[in-house]
C-alpha cells in the first residue's frame, strides 16, 4: 500500500513569505512540504507524506470569507489528499479562523477528513470545535513539536479510518460528542470517589462539565443620541505617538487610558498604533482610521451626538488572553459609567 | 471587552472586519468594516472620500446603538 496523501495548509508567516505586511497574500499551491511541513513528513515515517501545501495570507482569507475559501479549496482538491492539515495555528486569532474554516470546508464539501490544531483561547476554537478535530496546542509556536506529535498520530487514525478515542486519549478539544462505553466501577461508587476527593481537596475530573454559556444580555438602546456621551475603546491599539505607557505589540499586560480633550483629528505625528498584529502602515498615517475622533468631533459639533467622552481607552488585542481581555474591559466599564457615559463604540482590527 | 462593558451597563457597538469572531465572543450589537488594517478608512480612496466612507460607518454604529436588539445582530444596512 502506498503512502497517504497529505496536504497541508499554512498562513504566509509559517510559509515564510512574510509578516503582517503580506498579510493580503493570496491563496498559491506549492508542490511538497513547505515550513512546518517538514517536521510532520517526519513524524508520519512511511505511512503518508506531504503532497502540495496551500498558502495564503491570515487577512486576506479573512477579508474575503468566501472567495478565498473556494479558492483554497480548488486548490487542496488539485493535490487529491486523503487528508488535509491545517495549522497549527496556536494562538492566532484570523489564522485559527482561516484553518477552522477550511479543515470544516474541506470535510464538508470534499468528504476528506481533515484536522488543525489551536490554542484553547484562539476564537476558532469556539467557532469549529463541533464541526473538526481541533487538537489543543500551546499558545505560540514554541508548542509546534508537540502539536506535530499529536496532530500527525490523529490525522494517520482518520486516514486509515480507525476509531477516534476520547479527546483527552487524543488530545483534541473537546467537541461534545458522547460516545457510550463500559466503566468498570458503578456511577454510585464513582460519585463518592468524586465526592471524597473534592472534600480532600485532591483533584477530580467531572463526568459531566456544564456549558459554558457566557452571554450578556444587550443592554438597552440609547434612548436620545443627540444627548448621549459617547466614548470610544479600542482592541487595535491606538496610541499618542511614542506609545508612553509601552503598551506591548502583542500578549498586551495592560490598557492605556488617554485624554483627547481638545483633540480633533488624529494625525500622523500625534498618534500611532502599539499593535504587532496587523499592518501598522494604514493606522499610522491615520488613526482615525482605527479610532474615528474625526467624525465624532464632526458630529459632536453638528448635535448629532450628545458628546464624545473625553477619555479613550486602547489595548492590542493579539494574543492577549482572554482572562486579561475580560479584566480590562471590567475596569474600563465600570469607569466609563461611573463617568456617566452612555453607549460605548468598540473597534477591533 | 465587548461583553465586560456591556455587563458593567453599557450599551456596545462592536465595529470591526472579522465579524464571525466577533459572535463568537458574544458581542450583541455588530456593524462590519472595511478591512483588517483600516476598519474604518481605505488609503485607496482621497481623504474626503474616506471620512465619507467613515461618516457611513458611524452611522450605522450610532443606529445600532439607538436600536433595541434581543439577540446578536449584525447591522449591515
Amino acid at each position: 500500500m502506498g503512502k497517504y496523501r497529505v496536504v497541508h495548509y499554512i498562513n504566509q508567516f509559517f510559509a515564510q513569505i512574510g509578516g503582517e505586511e503580506k498579510a493580503d497574500y493570496r491563496p498559491e499551491a506549492r508542490e511538497g512540504f513547505v515550513g512546518p511541513g517538514m517536521a510532520f513528513n517526519a513524524a508520519f515515517g512511511d505511512k503518508a507524506e506531504i503532497v502540495g501545501t496551500v498558502i495564503c495570507g491570515d487577512s486576506y482569507f479573512n477579508e474575503n470569507l468566501e472567495a478565498a475559501t473556494k479558492e483554497v479549496l480548488d486548490l487542496i482538491k488539485s493535490f487529491e489528499p486523503d487528508i488535509v492539515i491545517a495549522g497549527p495555528a496556536f494562538n492566532a486569532g484570523r489564522y485559527g479562523m482561516a484553518c477552522g474554516t477550511v479543515a470544516s470546508t474541506v470535510e464538508k464539501e470534499l468528504g476528506i477528513p481533515a484536522i488543525t490544531g489551536m490554542y484553547v483561547e484562539n476564537p476558532g476554537v469556539d467557532s469549529f470545535k463541533k464541526d473538526i478535530y481541533i487538537i489543543s496546542t500551546k499558545s505560540s509556536a514554541a508548542g509546534m513539536r508537540d502539536a506535530v506529535k499529536t496532530m500527525a498520530a490523529l490525522a494517520m487514525k482518520l486516514a486509515a479510518g480507525e476509531e477516534i478515542g476520547a479527546s483527552a486519549e487524543e488530545g483534541y478539544i473537546p467537541n461534545g460528542i458522547r460516545v457510550n462505553f463500559f466503566e468498570e466501577k458503578r456511577g454510585s461508587e464513582r460519585a463518592v470517589d468524586m465526592l471524597l476527593a473534592k472534600m480532600a481537596g485532591k483533584p477530580y475530573t467531572t463526568e459531566f462539565p456544564m456549558p459554558d454559556f457566557d452571554r450578556v444580555e444587550p443592554r438597552p438602546a440609547v434612548k436620545d443620541i443627540t444627548k448621549a456621551t459617547i466614548a470610544l475603546v479600542t482592541s487595535g491599539g491606538i496610541v499618542p505617538k511614542g506609545n508612553p505607557d509601552h503598551i506591548e505589540s502583542s500578549s498586551a499586560s495592560k490598557y492605556g487610558k488617554y485624554d483627547i480633550e481638545g483633540v480633533f483629528d488624529l494625525t500622523e505625528s500625534t498618534y500611532e498604533t502599539a499593535h504587532g498584529g496587523y499592518d501598522p502602515v494604514a493606522a499610522n498615517q491615520d488613526a482615525d482610521r482605527v479610532l474615528p475622533v474625526d467624525i465624532l468631533r464632526e458630529y459632536e459639533k453638528a448635535g448629532k451626538i450628545g458628546k464624545l467622552h473625553r477619555y479613550f481607552y486602547s489595548t492590542t488585542g493579539n494574543g492577549t488572553a482572554v482572562a486579561s481581555a475580560k479584566a480590562y474591559a471590567a475596569a474600563i466599564g465600570k469607569e466609563l459609567v461611573a463617568d456617566g457615559v452612555d453607549a460605548v463604540i468598540l473597534t477591533s482590527t | 471587552m465587548v461583553k465586560e462593558i456591556e455587563r458593567a451597563g453599557l450599551p456596545v457597538v462592536h465595529m470591526c472586519t472579522v465579524v464571525p469572531i466577533s459572535l463568537t465572543v458574544g458581542a450583541n450589537r455588530i456593524v462590519p468594516t472595511v478591512a483588517i488594517p483600516h476598519p474604518l478608512g481605505n488609503p485607496a480612496l482621497s481623504i474626503e472620500e474616506e471620512k465619507e466612507l467613515r461618516r457611513k460607518l458611524i452611522d450605522k454604529a450610532l443606529k445600532a446603538l439607538t436600536t433595541e436588539v434581543e439577540e446578536q445582530t449584525v447591522f449591515e444596512q
